[in-house]
This record gives structure tokens, sequence and C-alpha cells, in this order.
């Protein structure tokens, strides 16, 4: 009796068991009765079903990233850009995503990652480097988006965002950009020494122009001024000495011979004859 | 991905739910209880595990038309489950922590700060999230505990808009901001969020220009690149809230660098030779003015000089030319032998006063010029062989005075006759 007691609570808490499940937060989940979908998109909570028959697919509904491996695009001008994108999506419809999908989300990952791939490379080639690196990643994304969305509506999937992470040159295209970075930091550091050699060069050269003009502007000054002396100095002269030319030639004279002999190295050869000594000779005789 | 979040085994969805608490009564527990990560599982596996040896042993004693009293300890221990089990509802949630209850996995009510109490597994489950903790992602580099940074040049080299490399790293620190939408919005919000930042460096980096990012765009960039990072996670509504955006490092890549550096020391460079010639010009111009300054000085000392000279002396002869007309044939008498007195008397002279003095006569310039160790003399008498005879290094020095010099003479001839 204890035994049949046993199996019976046995059996009954099995059934109790199989008929409830339970689905998180974070998950949807589908309902099948023998492999046909009875009830989709359940919500989260514990839940009844009919145990054996009805059968429970969860999925995390939580917004999912498919971030692929960088992929190889060129763009209009040939170049081959490196390009790292992400997809960000979640399941929108179940029942749909059940059924095209398998509920399979890695599969599900590589069907998007082709859309997005040949949105990508469509639209990489339609564009230069520059267009795509400045001004139209985010146009580019906006348009792929919508594409992958409209595609991707038919797996029940939503595309929340499709965003382009990094677009760096292939690695051949880089040494040379490097190359060619270094080559106009070169011009510009060559320019800013020159400009400042130049820049030098005037001020120097304007500190000597300065120096030359104010010395013969000084020199030009100094002149007159001296002439200016000298005329007065003459003026002076002349009106004393008009008094009396004849003895002012004299007078003259006499203080310049006392001027010029006035040294012990001044020999003179002297003739007592002279009017000088007409005292002295008569003295000695 | 996984539909059943991996370490999260008690929401195993087949299996036990509401075996306990529903059913509750006298039934043991069929299987054995599911692992869960709650503290005082193994409490509560052993004190099950003692109620089904107890309760087994109570039935004996029942079927054996037994007493009361297995019926009664049952109860106790029941009981005893019955508080634990409920006492494992209770938990406690920092201040810095929000505590997320989900029942049955839906999600119930966000709890604060304090003690709480949920109905215990498996009905509701709460799960602690730090809210206040600040996290960090790094970008374009991994600093490990020591505080050492590697860098990661995937990351970190990105294109500018014209189209050369920048070498950045960016840290990003942020926070939860709702534990709910954390938890069950985005698959790995974490990962969601560096996928974002760095998307949207490169957007902005895309957008400018090398040298603004590497100079004056840096704190642009980095409140740009926070501005449209926060925009993609409300958008796909991670719960996180990012704090602040450091730039750690903005560079020109590693093999460009000497020529980067190269330009900064060209820059200095020029200031450098700019201020040389600043200083050549400050050097020359003030001693330009100066000599300018002297030159105009020196002139009008001239200038003042001859005029007071060319006054002093024409005052002189006014004076003297009142004076001569006064007496002219005595003044100028006076003058002529004054003067000529003032010049003998203070040069150097050969009297030569021979009337017959036709004759070759040496005079030893050279030794008269070379000034005081020689003079020359004469005397009338020895006028017709004339011998220059140089003074001994002893003799006197020529004489001002006439009669002294003639002295001298004297002694010298007087000196001969005695040799």
């Amino acid at each position: 009796m204890k035994a049949v007691l046993s199996i019976l609570v046995a059996a009954i808490l099995f059934i109790g068991s199989s008929s409830l499940f339970v689905v998180n937060q974070w998950e949807t989940a589908v309902v099948l009765r023998l492999g046909e979908i009875v009830k989709a998109d359940v919500k989260p909570g514990l839940h009844l079903k009919t145990p054996f028959i009805n059968n429970v697919q969860k999925f995390d509904a939580r917004l999912q990233t498919l971030d692929s491996a960088p992929e190889r695009y060129l763009t209009s001008e040939k170049k081959n850009l490196e390009v790292d994108s992400f997809v960000k999506w979640r399941i929108n419809d179940v029942e749909l995503f059940y059924t095209t999908m398998n509920g399979d989300n890695r599969l599900a990952g590589m069907r998007l990652g082709q859309i997005v791939k040949d949105g990508l490379r469509a639209e990489f080639g339609n564009r230069t480097v520059k267009e795509v690196i400045s001004g139209e990643r985010v146009e580019i994304a906006q348009k792929i988006k919508d594409t992958t969305a409209s595609a991707a509506s038919k797996f029940g999937i939503e595309i929340e965002d499709v965003r382009i992470k990094r677009i760096d040159l292939a690695k051949d295209i880089s040494e040379s950009v490097y190359r060619r970075m270094e080559a106009e930091r070169n011009r510009v550091a060559k320019d800013l020494r020159s400009k400042g050699a130049e820049s030098a060069e005037k001020i120097r050269a304007d500190a000597d122009r300065q120096r030359v003009v104010i010395l013969a502007d000084a020199y030009s000054e100094a002149e007159i001024l001296r002439g200016k002396g000298d005329a007065t100095a003459s003026e002076i002269y002349a009106n004393a000495y008009n008094a009396d030319a004849e003895f002012y030639s004299f007078y003259h004279s006499i203080n310049a011979y006392q001027k010029s002999f006035k040294d012990k190295n001044d020999v003179m050869l002297v003739d007592p004859k002279s009017d000088f000594f007409k005292y002295f000779n008569n003295s000695v005789q | 991905m996984a539909w059943n979040e991996p370490g999260k085994p008690g929401q195993d969805p087949w299996g036990n739910s509401g075996n306990n608490g529903n059913n509750g009564g006298d039934n043991e527990p069929p299987r054995q209880q599911p692992k869960r990560p709650k503290k005082n599982d193994n409490d509560l596996d052993v004190m099950l595990k003692k109620a089904q040896s107890m309760l087994g042993g109570a039935g004996n004693k029942m079927g054996n038309g037994g007493s009361g009293i297995g019926g009664i300890g049952g109860s106790i221990i029941f009981g005893v489950i019955l508080v634990v089990w409920l006492l494992s509802g209770i938990y406690i949630v920092d201040p810095a922590e929000r505590g997320v209850v989900t029942r049955f996995g839906a999600f119930v009510e966000e709890t604060k700060a304090g003690p709480h109490w949920h109905i215990p597994y498996p009905i509701e489950n709460a799960r602690i999230v730090n809210v206040d903790q600040i996290r960090t992602a790094e970008i374009g580099y991994r600093s490990d505990a020591n505080n050492r940074s590697g860098s990661v040049p995937n990351e970190s080299l990105m294109l500018t808009k014209d189209e050369n490399i920048v070498d950045l790293k960016i840290a990003i620190q942020y926070r939860i901001e709702s534990a709910n939408e954390y938890l069950f919005q985005t698959a790995d919000p974490d990962m969601t969020l560096r996928a974002a930042a760095e998307s949207a460096l490169r957007e902005v980096v895309g957008q400018n220009t090398m040298d603004f990012v590497l100079t004056e765009g840096r704190n642009e960039v980095v409140l740009t690149v926070q501005n449209l990072a926060q925009a993609n996670l409300n958008a796909y509504k991670t719960g996180i809230i990012i704090t602040s955006v450091n730039l750690q490092d903005a560079q020109p890549p590693e093999q460009v660098q000497s020529a980067f550096a190269d330009v900064v020391k060209a820059r200095e460079d020029r200031e450098r030779i700019i201020n040389e010639a600043e200083t050549y010009s400050n050097d020359v111009l003030p001693k330009a003015r100066g000599r300018a300054a002297r030159e105009l000085e020196e002139a009008s000392a001239y200038h003042d000089r001859v005029i007071a000279q060319a006054t002093g002396e024409a005052s002189r002869f006014t004076s003297i030319v009142t004076e001569y007309k006064k007496a002219p044939e005595v003044t100028r008498n006076r003058i002529y032998i004054d003067a000529i007195t003032n010049v003998l008397g203070n040069t150097s002279k050969v009297f030569m006063g021979s009337e017959n003095s036709n004759n070759l006569m040496y005079l030893p310039l050279d030794k008269l010029m070379s000034g005081q160790n020689s003079t020359p003399y004469r005397t009338s008498e020895n006028a017709m062989t004339p011998q220059p005879v140089p003074m001994a290094p002893a003799a006197p020095t020529v004489n001002n005075n006439n009669t002294s010099q003639r002295t001298g003479i004297r002694d010298y001839l007087s000196n001969r006759e005695i040799r």
C-alpha cells in the first residue's frame, strides 16, 4: 500500500510539474502541440500546458548583438577598406522566427550577416573613401538598416540598429598613409623652421636698418648743429676783426707762431742777424 | 544564443515549480532538490532529507496503528521546515544596490536599499545589482591589475576625415541606471556599451581632421562621443548611463610619431630663432640710439664751444685793438718780442752766429730730436770745426734758461781741458 501511495504521489508530482512552465522576463516562448504552434509570444511568468502533448520552445527576447568578423570592401576608387559593423536585433515575431529560423539564433545571425554584408558591399562600391569615412557613415548604416529590416522582418526579426564600428584601410595602404603623413609633417616642420628663419632675418634686417637710419639722422643733425656753431663763430670773429684787419693778421700770426713752436722737439736754427737779436749782437760786440 | 541563461540553473523550466509551496502538506518532495544559488541551500536540503526520513518513520508507526506522537513530531518538523523556507526569502539590499524581484521569471518589482522579503524559491527570485558602482570600459587599451596598460591597435587606430590615422584611447565610466533594463532588455549590455562607444568614437573622429582631433578638439570629441553613445544605449534600453568619457591618449600612430615630434621641435625652433633675432634687435637698437644721442650731444658741445671760443677770442682782440690804437708802435713791438721770447724759450735752438758760415755743418738732428739726453751746442769760436759732442749720460739736461745752459757748456769744456 505504501509503495502504491509513493508511486501515486510521484506520478501526480510528475504530471503536475510537466504541466507547468516558467518563462523568464528576458524570454519569450511558443507552445507547440505535437509540432504545431498553438500559442506564440508567451509572456513571462508561470504557465500551464498539457503534459506530453504540448511542447514549449523558449527564446531569448533581449536585444541581441551580431558582431561578425571585419570584412573587406572595395570603394568606388577601388581602395580596400576593412569594415567592422554590428547589428542589434531582437526577436519580434516568435512564431515566424520559429518557423523560418527553426528558433536558431546562430542561423539567424548568419543570415543577417549575409544581408548586411551584401548591403555594405553595394553601398561602399558607390562611394569614395572620404565619403565613407566622414560624411556618410551614418547614412550608410541607416540605409543598410532599412534594407536589412525589411529582409529580417520575414524571419520575425526586428532590426534595432546597424552601426559601422570600424573603417580601416588595408594594411599595405596604411603603410603608405603613414609615409604620406610623415612627408606632410616634414613639410610642416620645414615650413615652420623656414618661416622662423624668415621672421628672424626680417627682424635683424629691420634692426640693422633702424640702426643705420638712427646714426645717419644723428650725424646729419650733428653736422647741422656744428655748421650753425661754425657760422655763428665766424660771424663773431669777422665782426671783431674787421675793426683792424692789418693788426689782426699780425696778432693772429704771432699767436699762431707761439702755438706752433712750443716743444723741445722743435729745433730752431736761429740767425743772430734777425730783427729779434738786433740788440743781442750789439751787446756781444 | 542559448535561450536558457547560463548561470541560472535554478530556472530550469521543466521541473519543480510549485512542488513545495503549493502542495505543502505532508507530501515529501519527490525528487532531489534542484541546486540553487541561495546560501542556505544545503541547510534546506539537509532539513528536507531529515524530514523525509522522519515522516517515513511516522508513516510506519501509523501503519502499525501507532500513537499521535509521530504526527506531532512530523508537524513540528514540517513547521521548522516551513519557517526556514520562509526565512530564505529574506534579502538585504545595500544603499548602492537595487534588488530585482521576479515571480516565476516575470519581473515584479525593483527594491531599494534595506531588508526585504520575497516569496521564497522557487516562486520568487531576487537578483541584486550594484547601481552605484562605477564600471570602466577601456577602448584602445587594456590595463592590468598593476595599472600597466597595453595598447590594442585594432581598436585604437582610426581614420580621420583627411584620411590620416590617429591613435586614440578612451576610458568610459558608466553605471547601471535601471537594473531592470540592464538585466532583461539587452543581451550582454557591457559589450553593447563597448560597441556603441567604439562606433561613436570612430564616427566622431571620422568627421574631424587629424589636427582638430589631436589638439583643440579633444574635449569636443569626447563630449560628442559621450552623447552619441548614450543616445544609442538609450535606444537599446541597456539601462546604462555613461558618467564620463575620458580621453586617455590622443596621438599620431607610432610609425609617424618622430615626424610629429619634429614638428613640435620645429615650432620651438621657430620661436627660438625669432627670439634670438629679437635679442639682436634689442641689443643693437638701444646702442644705436645711444650713439646717436652722443653724436648730437657732441655736436651740441662743439656748437657751444666754437661760439664761446669765438666770443672770447673776439672780445680779447677787440680789447687789444682798443689799446693798440692808443699806441700802435710800442704795442706792436711788445707783442712781437713777447711772442718770440715765448717761442724761443720753449724750443730747442741752434744759434748760427758766424759771418763765415758757408762751411758745411753737421747737425745730428736725430740726436737733437731724441730729446732730453743730448743737446747741441756750438760757440762762435768753434764754428770752424764744428764737432758735435754727444753728452755723456751723466751730463746735465738742457735747461730752458739760457744762462744755466751756458754754465753747463762751460763746465763741460773745462772737463775736457782737464782730460
